[in-house]
């Protein structure tokens, strides 16, 4: 079964210059980051009142704020190229239709388990950032420009709870490491190939396809998840690391129930009301 | 009058707009202000948001805009991020303000002009100078503070926690 269409409908916006091949192509990459960023900020703003420590309630409530707002950000651009409103965007699809990586499909679960997936997206979104900087897509390449000093403070942060936790003794280390045995594979859909990303490449929007981002994240954790004595599943063959668990056939598609319930909640407000002005 | 003296006023109206949260520093002490345009009887002011996510941005939009109601027949006031806004944009007269309230100022900004890979900043040790105390014996505590743009700051110099406008 083909999942629907995720591009909303609307009129084309021939101010952008685009063949619709690569104007298709690049609502389908603003609809990715900007659904990646969406679900993973509902996660987080789960752990407001609850997280370990006081600091942690202000600090994921802080990158709760940031994702949520790079979302808006990047619904605004797909809105002004496609049509229609953020808003509608953001909140009036079904569950199915969201684009997100299946990394975030997961529930928030324990401390670490929240860590690890972070850990991983925040990595892998960084090195999707890197492509984008000097996108010739002038309002993406503005907002990645700015994203990026935002997503250093996600890094640091992250990094070191990972290390935290690493070092934090026997159950802190089986839980972070049980955590990123279990999403490993979930991973892997965050750079996984869009369609049409050549013609993203070919007009200079990303600078190189998402693999090859892939294979400079992986080069840059192995390094810093080795130095923790965490296992990566990957083995070397002809100079690239090659995963030893299967790719997820959908990587952006076929979500789980964990999210379903997540969409019931996030949408409950807009539902009661699409055309209110809250 | 003059379109440079409108400008001027402009300016100086702005000046008087603060930010919500800390409102001893204006919008133009911050760098918030990237352009002001006035021709024609149409006045056209582009702001550039702190953070991609701040709160704060309508609110300051709306002040903005009604600040300047009635300097021109038509006042328009946009947030763009055609160039991003950072901490490095913040005026001589803004750190001072930001200091006298209590808050460090930024550092340099950390991630430059962003040639270097994202990941790189993972081993990015900020710091801070004590706002009390002007000790540099400093540590970040939390990267995150009650809002987007302020960081949460110890001193070991005289052992007080502090606030940075954070440095992006």
């Amino acid at each position: 079964m083909s999942a629907p269409d995720p591009v909303p409908a609307g009129a084309p916006a021939a101010a952008s210059g685009l063949d619709e091949p690569t104007r298709r192509a690049l609502a389908g990459l603003l609809l990715a980051m900007a659904d990646d960023e969406f679900v993973l900020g509902f996660w987080d703003s789960e752990w407001t009142g609850i997280a370990p420590l006081l600091e942690e309630d202000v600090a994921f409530s802080s990158l709760a704020q940031d994702e949520i707002g790079h979302a808006q950000a990047l619904y605004r651009i797909l809105a002004d190229l496609v049509g229609g409103d953020p808003d509608r965007i953001a909140f009036g699809r079904e569950a199915q239709e969201y684009r997100h990586a299946r990394l975030l499909d997961h529930a928030r679960t324990d401390w670490a388990f929240s860590i690890a997936r972070r850990f991983l997206y925040d990595t892998a979104d960084a090195a999707r950032l890197d492509l984008l900087v000097a996108s010739a897509y002038a309002p993406l390449a503005g907002l990645v420009a700015k994203m990026r000093r935002e997503e250093t403070y996600h890094l640091l942060h992250v990094s070191a709870w990972l290390e935290r936790l690493a070092r934090g003794g026997e159950e802190p280390r089986r839980r972070l490491a049980e955590a990123l045995e279990l999403l490993w594979p979930d991973a892997l859909c965050v750079l996984a190939p869009l369609p049409g990303e050549e013609r993203l490449v070919e007009a200079g929007i990303l600078a190189e396809p998402l693999a090859a981002a892939e294979q400079r994240w992986l080069a840059g954790l192995a390094p810093l998840l080795g130095r923790l004595d965490l296992g990566m599943p990957f083995r070397r063959a002809g100079g690239r690391l090659e995963p030893t668990v299967p790719r997820p056939a959908s990587p952006r598609g076929d979500h789980s129930p964990s999210f379903q319930w997540l969409w019931t909640e996030l949408t409950s407000v807009y539902r009661l009301d699409p055309e209110a002005s809250w | 009058m003059t379109g440079l003296a409108t400008e001027q006023a402009v300016w100086r109206a702005l000046d008087e707009v603060t930010d919500p949260d800390i409102p001893t520093v204006s919008v133009v002490d911050l760098g918030m202000v990237r352009s002001v345009e006035v021709t024609d009887g149409r006045l056209r002011v582009e702001l550039l948001p702190t953070f991609v996510g701040c709160p704060a941005l309508d609110l300051i939009r709306r002040a903005v805009a009604e600040r300047l109601e009635g300097m021109a027949a038509v006042v328009e006031v946009e947030a763009t991020f055609a160039e991003p806004w950072t901490s490095d944009r913040i005026t001589p007269e803004g750190r001072r303000r930001l200091r006298e309230s209590g808050f460090a100022p930024p550092a340099a900004s950390p991630s430059g002009s962003g040639a270097q890979p994202l990941f790189a900043t993972i081993a990015m040790r900020p710091t801070a100078t004590c706002p009390y105390c002007g000790s540099t014996d400093t540590m970040m505590e939390n990267p995150f503070g009650p809002t987007l743009c302020r960081a949460i700051f110890y001193c070991n110099g005289c052992r007080q926690p502090f606030e940075q406008f954070k440095a992006v």
